[in-house]
């Protein structure tokens, strides 16, 4: 029993509530926003050192032990993820000022940002599908929110498109879980992976899971079921584009990472071997978004969609390097993705536009904004020694152990394009001449610069430190692959 | 037009205390029986709904003049600050205690942390419901 792992999930909420009390107050919220957001990082810092010490911390609220009671686990997969979860939060919160009006920033938007946050770490932290479902629930409520801050045209139109398919899943997410418990008489994540063990996966079983991961799938933008994201996310703010950017998604994967190395596991041929295929749809088709458009906030959008096809493909190959990699790779695209929608919402407001073919000569006047995209398109894309490689690296070398070459093939082709078309904004908005038409230089970049640094040096560490992270990275792995290490630590056998 | 709502007005000045006090019963009920904070918090608010339909959202704000939104704002505060509470006897989150003790006018009544931590949940849901009924009628 500790109660270190509640914190996570209740100090955002405090901050929401105050943040609701002191909305009109924008200067004291602004202030306090950051000390919370800061202590929050803190504490989750110190949970994750005591997670990889002395091993997973177990909360059973109420104190109904489990199976019976919620419970919530911090494991070493779900603490790092809180982690960077709270770093993308800082950067963003202090990059909200600045990006954010005053009318807005009155308008809740502290609240909902710290709802979200709430509920992120508790869908990462918790032990339990029905709650898995709760904390959806709180981040796509708090979501919907900021989808219509401010409440032009367009994003009232988007704002319906995901208001309706992420209604719709969730309809069909409690569904299936309804069905599972139908079959194995529990919703506790470590008690159901018992019993699936116990007869194999037979019957009905593989067919939910395969129901849930096209819930998990629709939340994550996988391929066929990805339509709805890019355009919903460039509608809203910047700072809320990186939130969605980098949170969102992710905890759609991670549910898919969770369940199918915890529960669905005894079907590999069937479901895993359907996932490389996803992973391959997707990279295609997201990196083929990605070119098709001149709006660099779409162009970024896209992007996270074949990220989304490179840690589905590491789970699908499911040895330990391409889990591995899909738990580095998701780690550095929540950071680089954030960090990419902080520079082209910088990008979009110093030039006035967000077309490329109205941009030219930017370099000229922002010299350090080219280079944070420059720097930032080779994270992405996985130069070395960047972390994107580090994550690209393991997945192809779990992928070239099982001989899966057509997707190794796809994956390092797809790599190419995603840094083509970031350097196309480069390229095509920092090289050129100056352009008359546009009042470049009147608008000043004072405040957006810092939280992108601050999440550009974490993936350089990532991949520059890469010899000191990965040990944990493969610790994470080795316990995902061994799921008995979580039913014995929950279940206390 | 103005329509007349002579009956309507003056039958809701005489139900809403019926409502209000189902609403206590159905909070207190839902210790042991079906009831509990969400339920009485949601009769609650069709109290305050029915005054917004007899008469009308001006004179009933200014008669009961909160910010709905803040309402829902403490209930949550309220929340987290019971189940804080076991932090600070280092319990689980979210631990439970009661006692009973006997009252000269009720006999023997329990006294527990659940009652304060629905007390939170009826607030919440008097303030999201009446906020999310009060913008919808804002627009029409």
């Amino acid at each position: 029993m500790s109660n270190l792992v509640i914190l996570p999930i209740i100090i955002p909420l405090i901050a929401g509530i105050i943040a609701v009390f002191l909305n009109k107050k924008v200067v004291i919220t602004r202030g306090l926003t950051k000390i919370f957001i800061i202590a929050n990082l803190a504490i989750v810092s110190y949970m994750t050192w005591i997670v990889f010490n002395s091993g997973s911390i177990i909360l059973e609220t109420g104190s109904w032990v489990a199976p019976y009671g919620i419970i919530l686990v911090a494991d070493p997969l779900s603490i790092v993820l809180v982690l960077t979860t709270n770093i993308v939060a800082a950067a963003c919160a202090f990059y909200a000022p600045y990006s954010l009006s005053l009318k807005k920033e009155q308008h809740y938007f502290y609240a909902f940002y710290f709802f979200l946050i709430s509920g992120v770490s508790g869908a990462f932290l918790t032990g339990d599908l029905f709650n898995l479902f709760v904390f959806f629930e709180v981040l796509l409520m708090a979501s919907y929110a900021l989808i219509v801050l401010g409440g032009d045209k367009v994003q009232l139109r988007e704002s319906i498109k995901y208001v309706l398919i992420n209604l719709f899943s969730s309809i069909l997410f409690v569904t299936v879980v309804a069905f599972l418990y139908g079959v194995v008489g529990t919703v506790n994540m470590a008690q159901i992976a018992e019993r699936v063990q116990e007869v194999e996966q037979k019957g009905v079983l593989t067919a939910i899971g395969i129901l849930l991961f096209f819930v998990f799938g629709t939340k994550a933008a996988l391929f066929p079921l990805y339509y709805w994201m890019p355009k919903s996310y460039i509608v809203p703010n910047p700072v809320i584009s990186a939130l969605f950017g980098a949170l969102l998604t992710k905890v759609g994967i991670y549910s898919i990472l969770r369940v199918f190395t915890l529960i669905f596991i005894h079907e590999i041929n069937l479901t895993h071997e359907m996932f490389i295929w996803i992973a391959g749809l997707s990279m295609v088709f997201g990196i083929i978004g990605a070119l098709s458009t001149n709006n660099i906030k779409l162009i970024v959008a896209y992007n996270v969609i074949p990220a989304i096809g490179f840690i589905i493909m590491g789970i699908g190959i499911f040895n330990q390097d391409a889990i591995s990699g899909s738990v580095y790779y998701l780690i550095h695209d929540m950071i680089i993705k954030s960090a990419l929608f902080l520079i082209v919402g910088v990008i979009a407001y110093v030039a006035g536009t967000s077309d490329l073919r109205k941009m030219s000569g930017l370099m000229h006047h922002y010299p350090l904004l080219g280079w944070l995209l420059f720097v930032s398109a080779f994270v992405l894309a996985g130069i070395p020694p960047f972390s994107g490689f580090i994550g690209k690296l393991l997945l192809l070398k779990g992928a070239l152990t099982d001989e899966k070459i057509a997707i190794v093939i796809i994956a390092l082709l797809t790599s190419l394009l995603i840094l083509y078309s970031i350097m196309k904004i480069f390229i095509r908005g920092f090289w050129g001449e100056k352009n008359t038409t546009m009042e470049l230089g009147k608008r000043s970049m004072k405040g957006f610069i810092g939280p992108i640094v601050f999440l550009l040096t974490f993936s350089v560490v990532l991949g520059i430190g890469a010899e000191y992270i990965y040990p944990s990275i493969d610790t994470i792995s080795a316990y995902l692959l061994d799921p008995e290490q979580y039913i014995d630590s929950v279940l206390k056998e | 037009m103005k329509i007349n709502d002579v009956i309507l007005q003056a039958i809701t000045k005489i139900v809403v205390f019926i409502i209000l006090t189902l609403a206590v019963y159905l909070f207190f009920s839902g210790h042991h029986t079906p009831g509990g904070g969400f339920v009485g918090g949601l009769v609650l608010a069709s109290a305050f709904v029915l005054l917004c339909l007899a008469y009308d959202v001006e004179t009933v704000q200014k008669g009961i003049p909160f910010d709905f939104k803040y309402v829902a704002a403490l209930g949550a505060l309220i929340m987290l600050i019971v189940g804080l509470g076991s932090i600070v006897f280092d319990v689980p989150f979210l631990s439970q205690s009661f006692t009973s003790m006997e009252s000269s006018l009720f006999g023997k009544i329990e006294i527990s942390t659940v009652t304060l931590f629905e007390a939170g949940v009826a607030l919440s849901v008097v303030g999201v419901v009446v906020t999310i009924i009060l913008s919808i009628s804002k627009d029409v």
